[in-house]
């Protein structure tokens, strides 16, 4: 069993996204150790890929930048291990399928357990897909986290009796990005989860704001933030990690 | 192993938001397939709007200069629309209108799959908008106004290389945003199932056509068929009533740009290895951390770092070979073919004229090569004319 669960023993999580390497590791590194300070609970690292096709434009763009900096999949783990030195809380990655396939899924689940990686986010894996992984992941007390879409309906149940560390509820329709509003019954897809199982649900896409953080802590575990976060690395490039500090007491605050 | 794979390669390597479509997807497709009102109304929209069957032509001149293999070529280019794109296009809407939906989304590479979904939308009704890389709009800009032209709404694509693959996963971006009332027309045999299975069933016509035309002009099948390979959907659609029959060779000629040996090539099973990217594993031009390559070559319709999964199993089985071409053999071919026979190809279907220009006099006088000609060049003349160093625009 990995250490997620920790990240739900502090009230209602918040879990911020950070890409690696946008626009240094260094970066990086800064603003996890800040995050952490900060109240976060869990932190989700984005290893960069060419192609993101679940991703918006700020998180597209942070992709860019990363490889723009050669940043790889190497260098990632080294920053990870380094960082394993200081922090506490539970650490997974977000990419694509074709960066742990690439690596070798063995040798990529070998090492995350070595540097202290807790699980993983994979939005182009599927239910139907995730024996890709899940022997691997298990293999190395990984866990392969699932995500519920609003579209997921019935689909739901499946996924949720299968689920690993934490349910990734899926807030809207689209792609990762800032939106003004959230349509989506998130209570009634959270309850559809804990029917089948007692897992914590967490809720993404789309959130920024202290106010709507507060009102997706209502119906779910913990409020994930990945733009609004990755957009103060756009902004203020090596000087982000103080700002992103900042905005995640804010909303750590919000959400408790 | 997952629906939908060939081998290895296949299945669904999609976001979650999208896997209720393609369930739904999948049902429809099932449902119709075998539906003779929904294969009736196929086949005359087939003949009566896109002009099928396209004719098995003779190329004597062609045959008697290269003086081996006796030449004939598939003239998809010669359907409505001018590319073999039609014949999937009308499959797909025919389904996505059974299926309630009344928006079309698609990609586009050289322009000719986004031509053939606005026109079929035109005719049908629906409301089209169509993604394509923006440096591709530049290239084909006469195909962006034939678009606007026929109702639909071009989107310029301006993420990553700007290219066709930009444009697939822009597309799938804008799926996933609106899923209720729209249908994404995929213009290849790519993608998560059951994408590269229904569109190779509605390219398939093409060898079903092959075989007939040849059995009634010739008595027997060819030695060879020969189709250009990007995604593959006009290739599997000459390769795949073929299959079976074991002694016919069957020939995909990828596009190797200024060659294999350089990165500015999109030469996928040559040059790539095994991967998973746009919803299947299949094999990709990547880097050693799977990245993937900004890959490049002279025919926008080409230019994809991918290729479709049945392609992928053919090569892994060697059921099929895949060679590659370089720009320069292609626009050699492109000449060539406009002189020979006063058939201008498409800078794609170029490549797989290159190649039988290569293996045809080799060959016995009484051996047969079919190549697929997947659509026709006017498109790229302007460009072609360019590499040449000739000031041309459009």
């Amino acid at each position: 069993m990995s250490n997620i669960y920790k990240a739900f023993e502090n009230g209602k999580a918040f879990i911020p996204f950070i890409t690696c390497g946008d626009p240094t590791l260094e970066t990086t590194k800064q603003a996890v150790m800040e995050m952490e300070k900060a109240g976060a609970d869990l932190i989700e690292l984005g290893i960069p890929f060419s192609d993101p096709t679940a991703e918006g434009p700020v998180i597209q763009e942070a992709n860019i930048r990363a490889l723009k900096n050669k940043v790889t999949t190497d260098d990632v783990f080294d920053m990870v291990k380094e960082l394993r030195k200081t922090v506490k809380i539970p650490m997974v990655f977000m990419t694509y399928a074709n960066v742990i396939f690439s690596y070798g899924a063995e040798k990529f689940m070998k090492n995350c357990k070595e540097v202290g990686i807790d699980g993983m986010i994979l939005p182009d894996i599927p239910f139907e897909e995730k024996k890709e992984f899940n022997q691997m992941c298990e293999k190395y007390g990984l866990a392969l986290i699932s995500m519920i879409a609003p579209t997921s309906e019935e689909r739901i149940g499946m996924i949720a009796k299968e689920a690993n560390g934490f349910v990734y509820c899926v807030s809207s329709l689209g792609v990762t990005g800032v939106r003004t509003n959230i349509t989506t019954d998130i209570g009634a897809m959270v309850k559809k989860v804990k029917e089948q199982k007692d897992i914590p649900c967490a809720v993404g896409f789309g959130i920024s704001t202290p106010e709507q953080a507060k009102k997706m802590a209502q119906y779910a575990d913990g409020v994930i933030v990945g733009s609004a976060i990755v957009k103060f690395c756009a902004a203020y490039g090596e000087n982000a990690p103080m700002e992103i500090g900042k905005y995640v007491k804010e909303m750590k605050d919000a959400v408790s | 192993m997952s629906k939908g794979r060939f081998g290895i390669h296949g299945g669904q390597y999609i976001p979650e938001t999208l896997m209720n479509a393609m369930l739904e997807l999948e049902e429809a497709y099932n449902r119709y397939k075998d539906d003779p009102e929904f294969n009736k109304e196929l086949q005359d929209m087939y003949n009566e709007y896109a002009g099928r069957p396209s004719h098995l032509y003779y190329a004597e001149r062609m045959t008697k200069d290269l003086g081996g293999a006796k030449i004939y070529l598939k003239r998809e280019d010669l359907n409505h629309t001018g590319s073999h794109k039609i014949n999937n296009v009308i499959g797909q809407m025919l389904l996505a209108k059974r299926m309630g939906k009344t928006r079309i989304i698609a990609e586009t590479g050289a322009g000719q799959h986004g031509v053939a979904t606005a026109t079929v939308a035109a005719m049908m009704g629906m409301e089209c908008e169509v993604y394509m890389g923006k440096e591709d709009c530049e290239r084909q800009a006469l195909n962006v106004y034939r678009m606007r032209l026929l109702g639909a709404k071009v989107h310029p694509v301006e993420s990553g290389t700007a290219t066709l693959k930009d444009a697939v996963s822009e597309t799938f971006r804008e799926w996933t945003a609106r899923i209720e009332d729209t249908h994404y027309v995929l213009g290849s045999v790519m993608g998560p199932y059951p994408f590269p299975e229904m569109v190779r069933d509605f390219q398939s016509v093409i060898s079903k056509e092959i075989k007939e035309q040849m059995l009634e002009k010739e008595g027997r099948l060819p030695d060879a068929v020969i189709a250009c390979v990007g995604g593959g959907s006009n290739a599997i659609g000459a390769f795949y009533n073929f299959i079976e029959d074991k002694k016919v060779r069957l020939i995909g000629c990828e596009a190797a740009g200024r060659g294999i040996d350089t990165f500015e090539t999109a030469a996928t099973l040559n040059t790539g290895k095994v991967g998973i990217f746009h919803g299947m594993k299949s094999y990709f031009c990547q880097d050693e951390y799977g990245q993937i390559a900004p890959v490049y070559s002279i025919s926008a319709g080409l230019d994809y770092p991918g290729i479709g999964p049945e392609h992928a199993y053919l090569h892994d089985i060697g059921r099929a070979e895949y060679v590659a071409v370089t720009d320069d053999e292609a626009v050699e071919a492109f000449e060539y073919l406009s002189r020979t026979e006063g058939i201008i190809p498409a800078i794609e279907s170029a490549h797989a004229v290159a190649y039988a220009m290569k293996i045809a006099k080799d060959m016995k006088k009484d051996e047969i090569i079919v190549i697929n000609i997947s659509g026709r060049g006017d498109k790229d003349c302007a460009a072609i004319a360019r590499y040449r160093g000739e000031n041309l625009y459009e």
